[in-house]
């Protein structure tokens, strides 16, 4: 063969002569997928830029006379930025939660077998996949009865329904990759279970620590049918406050515009870390 | 990783266990004792036994959430998952463009999921969003919490919109796992770009895409937010899917006998499908090890 350099390369760069319209078609494709993926929320973020006056006047595909004053009724007006402050709360909660008891659960899962494991893990996974709409009801009376209802606690506690068996799977899947000798060297050499755990082993997991932080920090923070059916007021959730934009003079398009780009900023800080590990959190650990 | 027998290792699972039971368990019990007791107000229950569960097989209500729920997943998926190894066979192999591809395709996933409503609420208006307003200027008639056709459409493109990326991103940490060596060997063989997918990249792409598939049918066998800030579930029934439903029926209108017949034949079904999820997982998992 004339061109064995050319095989060096993967197929796909392969001909000289089809390159450029291969690359072409493939940033073609995939300009075309991120504008439709981008388009709605820019077009949110617009909305939050305008006055009410120019939502509802003229259609314009840029804000005319740029205004922060959506942002600054949310961010000065405490019904507004409390929802916020309860949001984070609950949702930080929920994580220190879920992680501290994943973490040693997903150890034993690694390395031990034990009596049950697999049902117990297959018994997890069915909590991740449990549908909140069934569980709504129950939990309403539950933490009602319990006198936990309109709390933080109770929205955190409710939200271990599907983040502890998530940060479980997902940690598994990180400690499995990690060599079982390191375990016995740390204990031959005298290292106890615990300081073994903390000096040792979660720095070699850094990473899916990172990842399952993550994925319980998001799945907290977007879920809210569970979060809404369980607060009133001190304790009431961002997305839920939203609901809420309708005034005497109808709908404050802008202010909802606004509170829903806020929404988008702890998602969108972070992302650009955990950008190698999106897929692998989501497949619960596999990939 | 071959593991010891440990029956110790159960003091580590033992908190995990409590908390997943307190969440899980007890509620469902809740559950099931409504489903065969029946209530006259004043907190007197009486044993109904099975009576929720034949009045719900024999609801035609119950039937035709479900068969809208089941035609909303086939659709979604059937549009999803091609889409989705699409944009995965085209996403650059690495470099500035492809972290920067993963993070504008990850932002859909982080979005509240009433958010996603609120978005395609007012991107699909005709007065005030971008959608709505083009589609007006251009001559078709679209009003979504009118029409429902233009109702359907609107939830399918939205949930598009939010999930491909998840499809797409499984899709393509598949393809990066495949050597170099393969794509060499069907070059030498020269194969058509359709057999280069077709017997190298599906292939082993296989058992992610099975992930892919059974998480994104999941999610969309029990989404709710979504629809319901968009359509509220309208117009009429049209949109009204299982989880729509349930929870008019439970915390809407505080029917709770049929409700929690209701939710145990919900559950069961997720509980088949997460087996299915399981038993792929397990096979993953012993593959690669």
């Amino acid at each position: 063969m004339a061109n064995v350099t050319e095989t060096q390369a993967p197929a796909y760069v392969a001909p000289r002569k089809g390159l450029l319209s291969r690359v072409n078609s493939r940033a073609v494709v995939m300009t075309l997928y991120l504008l439709f993926l981008l388009l709605p929320i820019y077009w949110l973020l617009n909305m939050s830029l305008k006055t009410n006056a120019e939502i509802l006047g003229d259609f314009t595909l840029w804000p005319k006379d740029l205004t922060l004053a959506n942002y600054a009724t949310i961010l000065s007006d405490p019904a507004w930025y409390m929802g916020y402050v309860n949001s984070l709360t609950y949702v930080v909660l929920n994580t220190v939660i879920s992680l501290s008891v994943a973490l040693p659960a997903a150890y034993a899962f690694s390395r031990y077998r034990f009596l049950g494991d697999k049902h117990l893990f297959f018994w997890l996974l069915t909590n991740r996949m449990a549908p909140p709409a069934v569980f709504a009801l129950p939990f309403f009376q539950l933490y009602s009865s319990v006198g936990l209802f309109d709390t933080h606690i109770a929205v955190a506690l409710a939200h271990c329904l599907f983040n502890v068996p998530l940060a479980v799977w997902i940690l598994e899947g990180f400690m499995r990759g990690v060599p079982k000798e390191i375990d016995e060297t740390a204990y031959i050499d005298g290292y106890s279970f615990g300081s073994f755990f903390v000096k040792i082993f979660m720095p070699l997991i850094a990473s899916g620590i990172g990842v399952a932080a993550f994925f319980c920090f998001m799945f907290s923070w977007v879920e809210l049918l569970l979060s809404r059916t369980l607060t009133t007021v001190d304790a009431k959730p961002i997305a839920a406050i939203m609901t809420r934009t309708q005034g005497a003079s109808g709908i404050d398009w802008g202010v909802l515009a606004a509170a829903g780009i806020l929404t988008i900023v702890p998602g969108a800080l972070v992302i650009y870390f955990v950008r190698n590990y999106i897929a692998k959190g989501f497949a619960l650990g596999r990939v | 990783m071959n593991k010891t027998t440990n029956q110790k290792a159960w003091f580590l699972v033992l908190p995990v266990l409590v908390l997943v039971a307190f969440s899980a368990v007890i509620p469902l019990m809740t559950v099931v004792n409504y489903s065969v007791q029946d209530t006259f107000g004043n907190n007197q229950f009486f044993w109904a036994g099975l009576e929720w569960f034949e009045e719900m097989l024999a609801s035609q209500r119950m039937w035709d959430a479900l068969g809208r729920q089941l035609m909303f997943s086939g659709i979604i998926l059937a549009i999803e998952v091609p889409l989705g190894i699409f944009v995965a066979l085209n996403m650059p192999k690495g470099g500035f463009w492809a972290s920067f591809c993963l993070v504008m395709m990850s932002l859909p996933l982080l979005i509240p999921w009433n958010v996603v409503g609120t978005i395609w609420q007012i991107f699909g208006r005709v007065d005030i969003g971008l959608l709505g307003y083009v589609l007006d200027r251009i001559g078709v008639n679209y009003n979504y919490t009118q029409d429902t056709v233009a109702a359907w459409i609107t939830i399918v493109v939205m949930d598009v919109w939010h999930w491909t990326s998840l499809v797409a991103l499984l899709a393509y940490a598949g393809l990066k796992s495949i050597p170099d060596a393969f794509y060499q060997a069907a070059k030498i063989d020269q194969a058509s770009r359709w057999k280069v997918f077709r017997y190298i990249e599906l292939p082993k792409m296989m058992g992610v895409l099975m992930i892919a598939v059974l998480l994104r049918f999941m999610d969309s066998f029990m989404i709710y937010t979504e629809p319901f800030v968009v359509t509220g579930g309208g117009p009429g029934n049209a949109t009204t899917l299982l989880s729509i439903d349930l929870v008019k029926m439970a915390l809407g209108q505080f029917d709770l006998g049929p409700a929690a017949a209701f939710s145990i034949m919900y559950f069961l079904v997720i509980l088949l499908i997460s087996w299915v999820f399981y038993t792929v997982m397990t096979n993953l998992d012993n593959r690669g090890s």
